[in-house]
């Protein structure tokens, strides 16, 4: 479902990474590994349609991500990826209900209240619905991240360092929580980390 | 959910600047308001009663004063003219109509005006119940007299010497209320109507007044008048009439639409500050919303770029920002209007002349001004930091975090 190919960046400082090309199938999971600075980030940015990359292509689906106007790439990302960022980035102005409901507004895609309250569920923080970020923890906030970015159904869940900021037991969480609604959202899932701790969960890597 | 509610909820978020913001642009607006009323109300109120008024002679003095006393009732009658001389000046063929004033009383704070039918024609008056008023010490009263000072058909009342006040009443002779007036949007709903022998029997000494029961005609010989208002045959008159009067008698003849323009031509400069104050107090608003929107985006960077990630176009988040300045003048304009109305009825409520009240419950046109200055207001204040939206680099944003 997704391929690039002969991808490479230049950094403004003048610094250039090459890529290695690689596919992802529908479904599987992929971690991405590398050490800071490696350009795990801008991997993902360039997977995710927020960066342009200097050379190269990315196909998600058949569609050439940076041939689309910047009108319907952006259309594109809301529909089809979710991201998980390293903070959760929730907007302190609303609750997580409405966090959740921004996501499919933003994406120009109809509510869905029962799937939002129902990935709530699964992910524990039902009863947090009504609440404001700044009244969460760090680890129910990056469930709620994780769960704004399943809100449109997406064909592929990108997760940049989700466990960076969290102790083991929410690191494990958090890790579980990302395969298993991949798995049950049938979502191509890929991580960025280099915590050992994700490891174990994903078999598949591709190293930087 | 839509960008509406993410608009409030944000400005809900920073309650006190936005309170501030929304203060600031009501203030300005609340000011244009009051005056753009007032300057309607009292320029209507100028042009309406003195609609078929050409010109006003009385005793010599004040020209504004002479005006302001026989057409808004106002001020302080100038003095009084010889009734024969005015007799003559009435007769004069450039003269189409002439009304006689006989003014010195009140009942009330309501002026009690001696005057013959022609003022009746003058002003167009019909009657809501009753008679005009026939013979001495009969009166015909205005709507908003009658209803404010309770008063019916058959009632009856003593005049007060002076324009206000009650302090000296003329104790020896009883008006007595024959109709009432239809409301008539003009002075001459604050006026009690009489004829001028009742004002001539009331000043006189109480011992003398069984000697004078003669003609109309007979009293006018002998007596003094206040005024007369006059109405041209043609308006040719308009350059020798006045001269006439000022050079060749001993009263001043004064124009209600020189006097109405000189007396706007001295208030203006007040009008006009204020008016250049409420224009800096809007300029300031918008200041003030241009730097809270713009610190903001430092803060709001973030949001920004998430919901870029989630899928929003740039122009939906330029709209956004757009929106959080509109919302607060929308806001802030609604309440200055508001504010406006009720600061100006609140202001009517304590005028102590009846006749030039001002009321809040009128709406003028050029309020549609105002709200179109608070949306232009709203965008310019936040066009450059929503246009910030177009610089926002998500990608590094969302990856270095906070």
């Amino acid at each position: 479902m997704i391929n690039i190919t002969s991808l490479a960046h230049n950094y403004e400082q003048g610094r250039r990474i090459v890529f290695p090309d690689w596919e992802i199938a529908d479904m599987e999971h992929w971690l991405l590994l590398g050490a800071s600075g490696s350009g795990k980030s801008t991997l993902l940015n360039i997977i995710a349609g927020l960066l342009k990359p200097s050379q190269g292509e990315v196909f998600i689906h058949d569609t050439n991500l940076y041939t689309l106007p910047a009108r319907r790439m952006d259309q594109f990302r809301g529909k089809n990826i979710g991201i998980v960022f390293q903070r959760p980035h929730l907007i302190q102005s609303l609750n997580v209900l409405d966090n959740l409901e921004l996501a499919a507004v933003m994406a120009g895609v109809p509510v869905d209240a029962e799937h939002n309250l129902a990935l709530l569920n699964d992910l524990g923080i039902a009863d947090k619905a009504q609440n404001y970020p700044a009244q969460l923890s760090q680890g129910q906030l990056q469930r709620v991240s994780v769960a704004r970015a399943l809100v449109n159904k997406p064909d592929l869940l990108i997760a940049d360092e989700p466990t960076s900021s969290l102790d083991d037991v929410n690191a494990a969480q958090v890790t579980e929580m990302l395969t298993t609604q991949a798995r049950a959202n049938g979502a191509a899932l890929v991580i960025a980390t280099h915590d050992q701790r994700v490891c174990k969960y994903i078999t598949k890597t591709y190293l930087l | 959910m839509n960008i509406f509610k993410i608009s409030s909820q944000n400005l809900y978020r920073n309650k006190l600047t936005t309170l501030l913001n929304i203060i600031l642009v009501a203030f300005g607006v609340g000011i244009l308001t009051i005056l753009f009323l007032a300057a309607n109300q009292i320029g209507n109120k100028l042009e309406k009663n003195a609609k078929d008024i050409d010109l006003v002679v009385g005793a010599k003095g004040s020209p504004l004063q002479l005006i302001m006393s026989s057409i808004y009732h106002i001020d302080f009658p100038t003095g009084n003219i010889p009734a024969a001389d005015a007799y003559r000046l009435m007769k004069n063929p450039m003269v189409k109509r002439a009304v006689p004033l006989a003014l010195g009383d009140n009942y009330n704070g309501y002026r009690i005006v001696g005057t013959d039918t022609t003022f009746t024609g003058l002003y167009g008056l019909s009657l809501q119940s009753g008679n005009f008023w026939k013979k001495d010490l009969e009166v015909t009263i205005g709507n908003t007299v009658a209803l404010t000072a309770k008063l019916h058909i058959g009632d009856t009342f003593f005049g007060a010497h002076g324009l206000t006040g009650n302090s000296d009443i003329h104790k020896q002779h009883a008006y007595v209320v024959k109709g009432i007036l239809k409301p008539q949007g003009n002075i001459t709903d604050n006026l009690i109507l009489t004829n001028i022998g009742s004002v001539y029997k009331m000043h006189e000494a109480p011992e003398e007044a069984h000697e004078h029961s003669a003609t109309e005609s007979k009293e006018i010989n002998n007596k003094q008048i206040t005024s007369i208002l006059i109405q041209y045959r043609s308006p040719m008159s308009v350059i020798v009439f006045p001269r006439m009067v000022n050079q060749s008698t001993n009263m001043q003849a004064a124009s209600p639409a020189m006097e109405s323009a000189r007396l706007f031509s001295l208030i203006g400069v007040g009008v006009n500050t204020l008016k250049w104050f409420a224009v800096l107090i809007m300029g300031i608003a918008a200041l003030s919303i241009f730097i809270s929107l713009y610190n903001a985006m430092k803060e709001r960077k973030y949001d920004l770029a998430v919901m870029r990630c989630l899928g929003a176009s740039k122009f939906k988040l330029f709209l956004l920002v757009l929106l959080d300045g509109l919302l607060v003048t929308a806001i802030g304009t609604c309440l200055g209007l508001l504010i406006g109305h009720a600061a100006l009825e609140l202001i009517g409520a304590f005028q102590e002349s009846s006749q030039a009240r001002l009321s809040g419950m009128l709406i003028v046109p050029q309020e549609l001004y105002l709200i179109a200055t608070g949306f232009f207001t709203g965008v310019l204040a936040s066009v450059i930091p929503a246009l910030q939206i177009y610089k926002v680099d998500i990608a590094e944003t969302l990856t270095k975090g906070h």
